[in-house]
C-alpha cells in the first residue's frame, strides 16, 4: 500500500548537492551564450519586456533626425524634450503601481492639477514657503489616494468607474479652488527652476558620475554576493554590459546638456533640474518594487489576488496604498508640469495629461492586466510620448495629426501587451 | 502498519451548521503524524466544510479542537497556520507572474531590515525542493508561468512544507493531472508522511486513495460514516461507505445512515 518510493524517504540534502538537481541553477556561471539562449526564449514565450519600447525609441530618434535635421538633434530641444517627458515620467511611475493590481486611475492627471494648484494658492495667498506648500499638496494626494483605494478595495466598486468620478470631481474641485477664469502664477524661484532651471555643470557632472559609480559598484557587489552564495545569476560579461551601456548613455547626455545651448547672449548649460528628481523617483520606486515586500506583494495581488490573499497579503490595504502613491505621484507630476507653465489653471492635468501617462507605461511594457512592469517602463515610454509629442510638433504639423499618431502608438502598444499575453498564456504548458 | 497511539490533530464531537442547514454532525476526524489520511464522500458530504474548519477559515459552533494532544482554539487561518497546519487549495493558489521561489515565500518573505533576504530564499526554496526528491524543474528562479500542472502542484505542496509544518491538508492534488504527473504528487504525497507529517488527503480518485493512505475516512451527510485502516477495506466497501454511509461491519448505523437519507 505504499508506493516504491519509500526507500527515497526524505533526508536533509546538502546545498551543493540540492543545486545539482536543477540543470538550469548549475553549479558554474551560466555562459553568455546561454544567457542570450534564455533571453531568447523569455522572448519568443512573450515576455517581450521594454524591448519593443527601445526599439521603437531608436526608430523614432532616427525618423525625427531625418526628417527635422536642424532641429530635432540638438542640445536645446535634448533639453527641452527632458523637461517634457518628465512630468510624463512621474505620472506614468505612480499610474504603473494602480496598472501593476489591474486597476486603472483615470483621475490621476486632474489629481496632479488640484495638487499643483493647492501649492501654488498656498504660496500666493498665505505666502507659506514652497517645501511647506509642496507638503500640503502631497497630503491632499495622499487623502485623494486613500478615497479612491477606499472606494475600490472596501465598497467593491471598479476602479475604472471610481476614478471616472473622481476625475469629473477633481475638476470641479480645481475650478473652486482656482475661481472662475483665473490661472495662478508660480513666482517661487525653486518651484519654477524645478522645470526651467538647470543644475551648475560642475555639480551635475559630480552627481552624474558618483551616480555611475555607485550603480556599477551596487550591481558587482550584488554578483559577486550571489556567486559566492551560489544562487542564480547573471553573467559578469552581461553585468558589465549593463553598466557600460547606462555609463554611456549618462556621461553622454550629461557632456550634450553641459555645451552652451543658448541661441542668445545668456548662457544655458548643465542638465535641468527635474532629470535628477526623476533620477531618484525612478531608484526609489525600483527599489520598493524589487527589492521590499511590499513591492513583493504588489506583484502577487496583480497576478492572482486570490492566491496572495490566501498567502495572508492583505489585499485590500495593497490596494489602498498603490493608488496613495499613484496620487502623490500625481501631485509631484502636476507640480513639475505646472512649473514648466509657471502657472495653473483650470485645464492643468486635463486633456491628454492622463492619456500620456497611461500610454507612457504601456508603451515601457508595463501591462494593463497587472502583475507585469517595471518603474523604467514609465520612463522610457514617457520619452518614446515625449519624442512623440516634441517631433511632430517640430515638423509643424497641425494638432489633430499629433492626436492621431499619438492615438495609434497607444493602440499599437495595448496590442503588444495583449498579443505577448496571449503567449505567454500558451507558452506555460 | 504501526498505529501511532496520539493523533496529532483530532476533532471530536464536531458540529457545524450555515444558518438552518447542519453540515456537520458530531464528526471525529484523527490525524496521525507519518500517515496519510484519506478523506473521502460524496459532493456535498462536508469534506470541504471540515477541512475549513480545520484550517480556521470557519469557526466550529461545538465540539473540540485537539492539537498534539493539547485542547487549542483555533479562530482564522493564521492561528492554525501558526499551529503548523497547511493547505494545498485544489485550485493552484500560485501567481503566474512571480517565479517558484518568490511563490514559495510569498506572504512570509524573510527580510534583512527592509530589504528582501533573496538568498535565504533562494537557498532555503532549493534544498526544500531537493529534500522532497523534485526533480522535473529546471530552475527555481523559473516562473510558476512556464510550469506544468504537476509542476505547479508539486511547488505548492513544497511551499506548504517550507514552515516546518506538521500537518499538510491537500484538497483533491490529482484532480486536474495526467498520469505521470499524477504519480510525481502521489509520490510527493507520500513523502510527506514518511517525514513524520500528518496529511490529510481528499481525494474522489479510489486508485489515488488505496495507493497512498493508511487510513480512510469517510464522510456521508455531514457524519464520519467510517475510520479504518486503508488495509482493512477494499475499493468496493470504500464506495459503498461514500454513497451509503455503510459497508458490511463498518459505517454509520443502519438506522442513522437511512434517517439521514
Amino acid at each position: 500500500m505504499t508506493t516504491p518510493d519509500m526507500s527515497k524517504a526524505v533526508k536533509h540534502v546538502s546545498d551543493e548537492n540540492a543545486r545539482g538537481m536543477f540543470s538550469g541553477d548549475a553549479a558554474g556561471p551560466v555562459s553568455v551564450g546561454e544567457y542570450f539562449n534564455q533571453y531568447r526564449n523569455k522572448l519568443r514565450a512573450g515576455d517581450v519586456g521594454s524591448l519593443p519600447a527601445l526599439l521603437g525609441l531608436l526608430l523614432l530618434i532616427i525618423i525625427f533626425t531625418i526628417a527635422a535635421p536642424s532641429t530635432f538633434l540638438t542640445t536645446f530641444n535634448l533639453a527641452n524634450l527632458l523637461t517634457q517627458a518628465g512630468a510624463i515620467c512621474i505620472l506614468a511611475m505612480g499610474i504603473g503601481f494602480v496598472l501593476l493590481l489591474g486597476h486603472i486611475d483615470l483621475s490621476a492627471g486632474v489629481i496632479g492639477g488640484v495638487g499643483a494648484a493647492v501649492m501654488a494658492m498656498l504660496m500666493l495667498k498665505q505666502g507659506l514657503p514652497w517645501y511647506l506648500a509642496v507638503l500640503v499638496a502631497l497630503l491632499v494626494g495622499v487623502a485623494m489616494g486613500i478615497f479612491t483605494g477606499v472606494m475600490v478595495s472596501a465598497v467593491g466598486i471598479p476602479s475604472f468607474v471610481v476614478t471616472l468620478a473622481t476625475f469629473l470631481a477633481y475638476q470641479g474641485v480645481l475650478l473652486w479652488i482656482i475661481g472662475t477664469g483665473g490661472t495662478v502664477p508660480i513666482n517661487d524661484p525653486v518651484i519654477f527652476g524645478l522645470s526651467n532651471g538647470n543644475m551648475p555643470v560642475l555639480f551635475g557632472w559630480v552627481v552624474v558620475i558618483v551616480s555611475v559609480a555607485l550603480y556599477a559598484a551596487l550591481n558587482l557587489l550584488v554578483y559577486q554576493r550571489r556567486r559566492s552564495a551560489n544562487l542564480v545569476t547573471a553573467p559578469l560579461a552581461i553585468i558589465v554590459l549593463r553598466i557600460v551601456v547606462i555609463a554611456v548613455v549618462l556621461l553622454g547626455a550629461t557632456f550634450l546638456l553641459s555645451q552652451n545651448r543658448s541661441k542668445g547672449v545668456i548662457v544655458l548649460e548643465g542638465i535641468p533640474w527635474i532629470a535628477p528628481l526623476v533620477g531618484v523617483l525612478l531608484v526609489i520606486w525600483t527599489f520598493v518594487q524589487n527589492r521590499t515586500a511590499f513591492g513583493r506583494h504588489v506583484y502577487a495581488v496583480g497576478g492572482n489576488a486570490e492566491a496572495a490573499r490566501r498567502a495572508g497579503i492583505r489585499v485590500g490595504y495593497i490596494t489602498i496604498a498603490c493608488f496613495v502613491i499613484s496620487s502623490a505621484m500625481a501631485v509631484i507630476s502636476g507640480i513639475a508640469a505646472a512649473s514648466r507653465l509657471s502657472s495653473v489653471d483650470p485645464s492643468s492635468g486635463a486633456g491628454n495629461t492622463l492619456l500620456y501617462a497611461v500610454a507612457a507605461a504601456v508603451i515601457g511594457g508595463t501591462s494593463l492586466f497587472g502583475g507585469k512592469g517595471k518603474a523604467r517602463d514609465a520612463i522610457i515610454g514617457g520619452l518614446v510620448i515625449a519624442v512623440i509629442d516634441n517631433g511632430l510638433g517640430l515638423l509643424g504639423l497641425q494638432a489633430y495629426i499629433k492626436f492621431i499618431i499619438t492615438g495609434i502608438v497607444l493602440l499599437l502598444a495595448a496590442s503588444v501587451d495583449a498579443l505577448s499575453r496571449r503567449r505567454r498564456a500558451s507558452a506555460g504548458r | 502498519m504501526t498505529q501511532p497511539t496520539e493523533p496529532i490533530l483530532q476533532l471530536r464531537g464536531v458540529n457545524k451548521s450555515f444558518g438552518a442547514v447542519q453540515v456537520l454532525h458530531d464528526v471525529d476526524l484523527k490525524i496521525y503524524p507519518g500517515q496519510v489520511t484519506a478523506l473521502v464522500g460524496d459532493n456535498g458530504a462536508g469534506k470541504s466544510t471540515l477541512v475549513k474548519c480545520v484550517a480556521g477559515i470557519y469557526g466550529i459552533d461545538t465540539g473540540e479542537y485537539l492539537f498534539e494532544g493539547k485542547p487549542v482554539s483555533v479562530s482564522g487561518p493564521r492561528d492554525a497556520a501558526a499551529l503548523g497546519i497547511e493547505i494545498v487549495y485544489q485550485d493552484l493558489a500560485l501567481c503566474d507572474n512571480l517565479d517558484i521561489v518568490q511563490n514559495m515565500f510569498l506572504g512570509r518573505e524573510p527580510k534583512s531590515g527592509v530589504v528582501l533576504d533573496e538568498a535565504q530564499m533562494e537557498i532555503k526554496a532549493r534544498d526544500t525542493l531537493a529534500s522532497l526528491s523534485v526533480r522535473t524543474v529546471t530552475s527555481v528562479r523559473q516562473l510558476v508561468a512556464s510550469l506544468s500542472g504537476g509542476q505547479r502542484q508539486t511547488v505548492a505542496i513544497a511551499k506548504s512544507v517550507l514552515w516546518n509544518s506538521k500537518v499538510v491538508m491537500l484538497d483533491e492534488p490529482t484532480a486536474a493531472l495526467g498520469v505521470a504527473q499524477t504519480r510525481q504528487v502521489l509520490d510527493l504525497v507520500r513523502r510527506l508522511a514518511d517525514n513524520g507529517l500528518g496529511v490529510l488527503l481528499i481525494s474522489h480518485n479510489m486508485n489515488d486513495v488505496k495507493e497512498v493512505s493508511d487510513r480512510i475516512s469517510a464522510l456521508y451527510l455531514g457524519r464520519m460514516a467510517a475510520d479504518v485502516p486503508a488495509a482493512d477495506v477494499t475499493s468496493r466497501e470504500i464506495i459503498e461507505l461514500i454513497t451509503t454511509g455503510r459497508s458490511g461491519d463498518h459505517g454509520l448505523p443502519l438506522a442513522v445512515s437511512q434517517e439521514s437519507a
